[in-house]
């Protein structure tokens, strides 16, 4: 019965898929559509020959970690894949001969910039979210995923949705919103996917055996549900034509900008700050082995954190359209948000104490440590970023993509880095990593090279805003655009070799978990349910 | 919930709950962090009564400051305009070779025409009036030679017109015949005038095809370039016994000029040719008055 319903399900994808292919207006909607029919037909075949075999029933003694691996191994692949795209770009900023004739348009700088913002953090910092809500919502329920094999269907369905968006920026389909580019029927998709992602979820804790759900999974249920919210609202939009991927957005003008910074803030506040802490509450007590520093801590700054994030958009949107009003509330609840955010950076830092010496002796506790410094970084420069009379200097300028990046390599890089290490020798069942030395490598590297991008985008940020506002004593304006470009050369080096220097971290730690799979001891025992206390 | 008993290293209550081994301790919330996050709350009350905040039914509240960001733009613009209103009223209407008789005039056209230039004109001869990469198609502005003439008056003209294009009527206009695609003259006299214009230009040259080049050069090239070379800027035709190329000076450069042609366009400035983007005349006068004090002006 399963079995037709998924064939049916599979055939009519594929004839539509086929359909589209032939009537498509566009090349990035016809590459798209020859994409699905191509895995929709596979399914088809694969479903229809495994007809008659039995399905081995899963032991619900244990918990499901077979697509967690995959997640883990898709966050490494992806996070390579995104951290040289950024490096690549980066030098295309440097050096605009890297825009190659013969690539003319598809490598473009600005068909990368997206495929490399979507990579590092949809695909890298996506399949992390996910492969470790997966992890934890398990351990801290001591209950198996609810769902069976739907979480494989969330997992390969989120795959299939990052090679539509990646190949649809390089073909040309954008909605132009920034990381809210991909197209209707991808964004149509990545609900489904999404709504799928939220059932497992909810239903793991639904079937916990502990008495009380534990802090991560607040975090991550806040992330999952409000990202549900986020995406729909912000994707709104009329396709021109149910055979191409060009689409008209429902709100237009102003409000168009609002509900586009509404979602882009929030896609920080909700992906890159509520989902990793969930990853951070996880992980870090239990690398270093510590009680987490205060309960009512983390009651206090989640709350306080989910009420106000929502509101801080506007601050995107100073000195424009917008109306004073608006922008004055969302400068308010940014700076407000300085204290709830830095409640995580506490509990995270406070639960060391007793440990301290860990430091010294574990590189991965020390790439915990140092990323939850750059969070508290971060969230401190957001809130005065967001103050009007220094958004004046800073808007527009390298300062945010500084800010940005001292964000997202250091606390979110950093923090997943900490959880791969973890992860890989337990869901392999290997006694230790291969290469502690390897971690040590990785942290120096990726640490300086984040010092070199945020430091030399700090420079030419403020410098570029300071040479964009100079008049003279009759109000004329001092500099052009191409002499702040000018000037900013250098730094740009700079902030490629950061990012060079990111990258091969990255690398050396893709090469130490493989190792760590291939070569190290299987340790004896399973991993078996742990019994709620 | 039950307690634990103090925990060995710091001495603290745990909840008393463990989720695969973590547990957390009871500890309250940091002071610091509470009074931090009490008194952000209180300065953000405070801040939106003071400034345009809350959104009613008719309007958002407005704040005691009376504060609004487009207001202050305004005023700002307007102080500017009103400080400069006079001289530039004086700047459209003047006669600008007098310039040098008029000190605070000139001062603003410069700095006024630097601005314009930055916004418009560095886009293609760079924002050092330069020009770029030598050979480009796009004059130098900082040296002597000039295509259309470089008295004020010429500069003021070509701004408003331009050059080539099909928005102003009275556009500098000339076109030079593509010699070798059009088929006027075979390959081989190609070569031969290539050689000579090196030799008047001062470079190495193959001195037995420059002597019969120079007779095409007076039959086919003089009209415009005039028989010694120099040029005539009613024409737009470039001086070519000087060092300098608007699209390059080498054998393979004057080759691919005199076989193809080149068709350089400059839009026309003025906001009489362009509604809506245009210069306005004093604006036009300004950037001339910028372009000729560049060191080249006539």
């Amino acid at each position: 019965m399963w079995n037709t319903a998924k064939l049916v399900v599979l055939g009519v994808l594929a004839v539509l898929a086929a359909l589209a292919a032939n009537y498509g207006r566009d090349l990035a909607y016809q590459v798209h559509a020859v994409i699905i029919l191509l895995v929709a037909a596979g399914l088809f075949i694969a479903t229809l020959r495994r007809w008659d075999e039995p399905v081995p029933a899963a032991n619900p003694n244990e918990y499901m970690d077979g697509v967690i691996r995959a997640g883990v191994i898709a966050t490494a692949f992806w996070g390579a894949v995104g951290f040289l795209a950024g490096v690549f770009i980066a030098f295309q900023l440097a050096f605009p001969v890297l825009n190659f004739d013969w690539a003319q348009p598809y490598l473009n700088f600005s068909r990368l910039r997206p495929l490399h913002t979507s990579a590092v953090i949809f695909a890298f910092g996506g399949n992390a979210l996910i492969c470790t809500s997966f992890y934890v919502v398990q351990r801290t329920s001591a209950a198996r995923m609810w769902g069976g094999n739907l979480a494989w269907f969330v997992f390969w369905g989120y795959q299939l949705f990052i090679v539509l968006a990646a190949t649809g920026y390089v073909l040309g389909a954008t909605q132009s919103k920034e990381y809210a580019e991909p197209e209707w029927y991808v964004d149509l998709w990545l609900t489904i996917v999404w709504v799928a992602y939220l059932a497992i979820f909810l239903g793991t804790i639904l079937k916990r055996k502990e008495p009380h759900i534990y802090v991560a999974n607040w975090f991550y249920l806040s992330f999952i549900v409000t990202i549900a919210m986020l995406h729909i609202v912000n994707n709104l939009s009329i396709p021109v034509s149910i055979w191409g991927s060009k689409s008209v957005q429902v709100f237009a003008g102003v409000q168009d900008a609002m509900t586009q910074w509404w979602y882009g803030h929030n896609a920080v506040g909700f992906f890159l700050t509520a989902g990793f802490l969930g990853m951070m509450y996880y992980f870090v007590p239990k690398q270093a082995e510590r009680p987490v520093f205060s309960y009512k801590l983390s009651i206090v700054h989640f709350w306080a954190l989910i009420f106000l994030y929502i509101w801080a958009g506007p601050h995107h949107l100073h000195y424009t359209a917008l109306p004073d009003w608006a922008s004055t509330l969302g400068m308010v609840f940014s700076v407000i948000l300085w204290m709830p955010s830095w409640g995580g950076m506490i509990n995270g830092l406070m639960t060391l104490s007793g440990a301290w010496d860990k430091l010294r002796t574990d590189p991965i506790i020390r790439m915990m440590v140092i990323s939850i410094g750059f969070y508290g970084m971060s969230t401190f420069e957001g809130p005065m970023m967001s103050i009007r009379a220094v958004n004046s200097l800073s808007h527009y300028t390298d300062w945010t993509i500084g800010h940005v990046h001292s964000g997202a390599l250091g606390w979110n890089g950093m923090i997943t880095f900490g959880a791969l290490y973890f992860l890989v020798p337990r869901l392999w069942n290997r006694e230790r990593l291969y290469s502690l030395a390897m971690v040590n490598w990785h942290f120096w590297l990726a640490t300086i090279g984040i010092v070199l991008y945020a430091a030399s985008m700090w420079v030419t940020g403020i410098m570029e805003g300071l040479m964009w506002r100079e008049v003279d004593a009759q109000g004329f304006l001092v500099n052009s655009f191409a002499d702040t470009v000018a000037a900013k050369f250098p730094m740009y080096v700079v902030r490629g070799l950061g990012g060079v220097l990111f990258l091969a971290g990255a690398l050396i730690m893709c090469y130490n978990l493989w190792m760590t799979v291939k070569g190290q001891p299987k340790t004896s025992d399973q991993p078996a349910m742990v019994p709620a206390e | 919930m039950s307690k634990k008993p103090a925990d060995q290293p710091t001495q603290t209550e745990t909840t008393g709950h463990s989720w695969d081994g973590i547990e957390e301790y009871n500890n309250p919330l940091p002071r610091w962090w509470l009074w931090t996050f009490y008194a952000t709350c209180i300065w953000g009350l405070i801040y939106t009564i003071a400034y345009p905040a809350w959104p009613l039914v008719e309007r958002a509240t407005g704040g005691f400051l009376g504060y609004s960001t487009r207001a202050n733009v305004e005023e700002q613009i307007a102080s500017f305009e009103e400080m400069n209103a006079g001289l530039e009223e004086q700047l459209a209407s003047m006669d600008l070779t007098t310039l040098g008789e008029h000190p605070d005039v000139q001062n603003f056209a410069v700095n006024a025409g630097a601005a314009i230039f930055q916004n418009n004109c560095s886009q293609c001869h760079g924002s050092g009036a330069n020009g770029g990469e030598a050979g480009n198609g796009y004059p130098n502005l900082l040296d002597d030679a000039w295509l259309w003439g470089g008295t004020i008056d010429d500069i003021v003209w070509t701004v408003t017109h331009g050059i080539r294009n099909e928005q102003s009527p009275d556009a500098n206009w000339s076109e030079m015949p593509a010699f070798g695609a059009d088929e006027i003259l075979p390959e081989e006299e190609i070569d031969q005038v290539v050689q000579y214009v090196l030799q008047i230009s001062g470079q190495e040259h193959d001195a037995e095809m420059a002597t019969a080049g120079a007779e095409t050069f007076e039959y086919e090239c003089a009209a415009c370039h005039m028989e010694d070379g120099t040029g005539n800027p009613g024409l737009g035709a470039p001086n070519l016994t000087d060092a300098i190329w608007l699209y390059g000076g080498d054998v393979d450069s004057l080759t691919e000029t005199v076989t193809n042609s080149h068709f350089g366009v400059m839009p026309a400035w003025s906001e009489e040719f362009r509604v809506g983007s245009g210069l306005e005349d004093w604006e036009i006068n300004a950037v001339a008055s910028y372009v000729h004090q560049l060191g080249g002006g006539q």
